[in-house]
């Protein structure tokens, strides 16, 4: 139980490193977004961030340090422990960092999950400030938004091929082009 | 917006919103005005000497009046949150400090916490302490480079050659302290890199000395100045309401006359034990974020002295944490240690490991709200790190701010929301 279960399409709260975590249904987000900005008092988009998490735990991380109650550098038998992290149940994670300028300050991170095809609804509606951040959600990640009015490139040539933020973009691998090629 | 606190001060700037629609961040030339045939569309910049770097602004002019913006960045992208994907943890930390040249401790600051928060470290007050005071020497340095090459843009050329006077001397201490200039590299995970060195302390209390002086030298200059006025005063307004929900922060924000600051409100570092006041302007033009900016130097002249007073008596104590997961030891101790020598070899080849989880720190930059967002998984390499640029944002409300302005206006304007194109376009 927690103080966010009136949040519409709300899948699950995590609580982890003193921040909130409130998991929705994509397809209520704008339900969702309107609710905490209303009703809860998060007035203040602060980020909105894409995360791709292709090939998440296909490499096994090994010397893994952590347990879920925290480090214990000195129990015998730990070092050297394998451990994949959780997996995550679709592609990619979008994560609406919200805060409410208030007199009682705090902050939320909104997160819903799409895949590759799958779209979300724009949040303009919602916080104006979006407008930027889904361009660049979009530029970089490669993730479409319903009803934004202006969905372009924003930091990449209008050009240019692929989303470079993405697992499966090679780091340098954008094409040198010589003189006299062409 | 429904939730309206008692601690946001709403004087009206002006009715209603000014955000245009459909689009928040694009101004549009009305349909009859356009169609009238007397608009003059013009590019301005990518590179133009008052756009404060390589900032692109398309303006559509009728005579001097400004009827459409559009504001287009991107040129410097560079990639930085990728190529951060590529690096070890510890090698990361160069990355953030170079996305926003001007204020580079606070990056470095933000992505050193934001790791910390992930590995869950305890850090030693001394290394508390002196970051709080290097980041707010950075926020002069940040400020005075603000205030030179806005005052410059408009005009005041000796503005810029005081305002450089002073953050030499801001640079001079950052090179005793850390060996460089710009770009330190001083804030290690964990702690400091080094100890402060002897000699530090009498230098920066003769800065501080020196500091409010020059602060009155420029108010001299400015404050009153009848052509500094009337090119700042009652333009680029931003109200309240538009400002959070353009996501403005830092001067901007406070400028507006909401006050917030997350040094304040949501304390780290040692901010909750130093004393200092925030100012905040009702007026939400050029002209108070001109003043705030100003009021903050002062504050942080402040703070930096009551540091100064608390790093004076920390003589000999640990500087950074003892995790030997994390932190090197120490140099010494490799000739005797073998255990010592392992950690070192593990660290330096393969980076540390930070546990998976993901972590959003925000802090209060030079700009406004500079947030790092870090996803793990595990590893000895970031699976993700975001930056929430300030500039970035502050750049949405040009369209805003610019409604009914002349074109004489947007330099100004422009200037007063404080961006730096590489926290831009990253």
């Amino acid at each position: 139980m927690s103080v966010y279960d009136g949040v519409p399409g709300l899948v699950s709260v995590k609580e982890e490193h003193r921040e909130t975590t409130l998991v929705v249904d994509p397809t209520r987000l704008i339900e969702a977004a309107t609710h905490l900005r209303d009703e809860e008092g998060f007035n203040f988009l602060s980020d909105i961030t894409a995360v791709d998490y292709l090939g998440w735990a296909s490499t096994r991380v090994s010397g893994y340090i952590g347990t879920p109650a925290g480090r214990d550098l000195n129990q015998p038998m730990t070092q050297g422990y394998q451990a994949v992290p959780l997996p995550k149940p679709k592609r990619f994670a979008l994560n609406y960092h919200l805060l409410s300028i208030s007199e009682r300050p705090r902050r939320v991170r909104l997160q819903v999950w799409v895949d590759e095809d799958e779209s979300v609804a724009s949040v303009i509606p919602v916080w104006p400030t979006a407008d930027w951040h889904e361009r660049e959600a979009f530029d970089l990640m490669g993730i479409r938004f319903d009803g934004h009015p202006n969905l372009v490139r924003i930091l990449l040539d209008d050009d240019w091929d692929g989303h470079p933020l993405r697992k499966d973009y090679p780091l340098g691998g954008e094409p040198v082009r010589f003189s006299g090629e062409e | 917006m429904t939730a309206t606190a008692p601690s946001i001060r709403r004087t009206p700037i002006y009715e209603g919103t000014r955000i245009p629609s459909p689009i928040p961040t694009v101004l549009r030339t009305p349909a009859d005005l356009a169609a009238s045939g007397d608009i003059m569309t013009v590019n301005f910049g990518p590179n133009h000497p008052s756009t404060h770097g390589v900032l692109r602004l398309i303006v559509d002019l009728y005579g001097e009046d400004v009827t459409g913006l559009e504001a287009v960045v991107g040129y410097l992208h560079t990639g930085f949150e990728k190529n951060m994907e590529h690096k070890t943890w510890w090698k990361c930390i160069t990355y953030p400090e170079r996305i926003d040249y001007v204020s580079f401790q606070n990056n470095e600051y933000v992505f050193v916490a934001a790791v910390e928060k992930l590995l869950d470290l305890e850090i030693p007050p001394k290394a508390t302490w002196m970051r709080t005071l290097l980041c707010e020497l950075n926020r002069i340095h940040s400020h005075l480079v603000w205030l030179g090459t806005s005052a410059l843009e408009l005009g005041a050329i000796s503005m810029f050659w005081y305002a450089f006077r002073e953050r030499e001397q801001i640079l001079d201490l950052f090179e005793l302290v850390t060996g460089y200039r710009m770009h330190t590299r001083y804030f290690q995970v964990g702690g400091l890199a080094e100890d402060i060195p002897r000699g530090f302390y009498p230098e920066a209390r003769k800065f501080c000395d020196w500091m409010p002086r020059a602060i009155d030298d420029y108010e001299t200059l400015l404050t009153r100045n009848k052509i500094w006025l009337e090119r700042t005063e009652g333009i680029g307004l931003l109200s309240a309401d538009d400002a959070i929900a353009l996501g403005q922060s830092g001067p901007v924000l406070r400028a507006s006359g909401v006050d917030w600051d997350v040094r304040k409100d949501e304390p780290y570092l040692a901010y909750h034990q130093v004393d200092f006041r925030v100012p905040v302007l009702p007026e939400g033009d050029v002209y108070a974020r001109y003043r705030v900016h100003m009021a903050e130097m002062r504050e942080s002249v402040r703070i930096v002295e009551q540091c100064l007073d608390r790093l004076e008596h920390m003589e000999g104590e640990p500087w950074i944490s003892d995790d030997r997961k994390v932190v090197l030891p120490p140099r010494h101790e490799l000739h005797t240690s073998m255990e010592s020598l392992i950690h070192h070899f593990k660290i330096v080849t393969e980076g540390f490991r930070v546990p998976e989880g993901e972590a959003y720190v925000a802090i209060e930059s030079p700009r406004g709200e500079l947030g790092c967002y870090v996803c793990s998984d595990g590893g000895p390499k970031p699976w993700r790190v975001k930056f929430r640029a300030p500039s970035f944002v502050a750049l949405e409300a040009t369209a805003t701010c610019m409604t009914d302005a002349l074109i004489a206006d947007m330099i100004a304007i422009v200037g007063s929301l404080d961006t730096v194109m590489g926290e831009v376009d990253r």
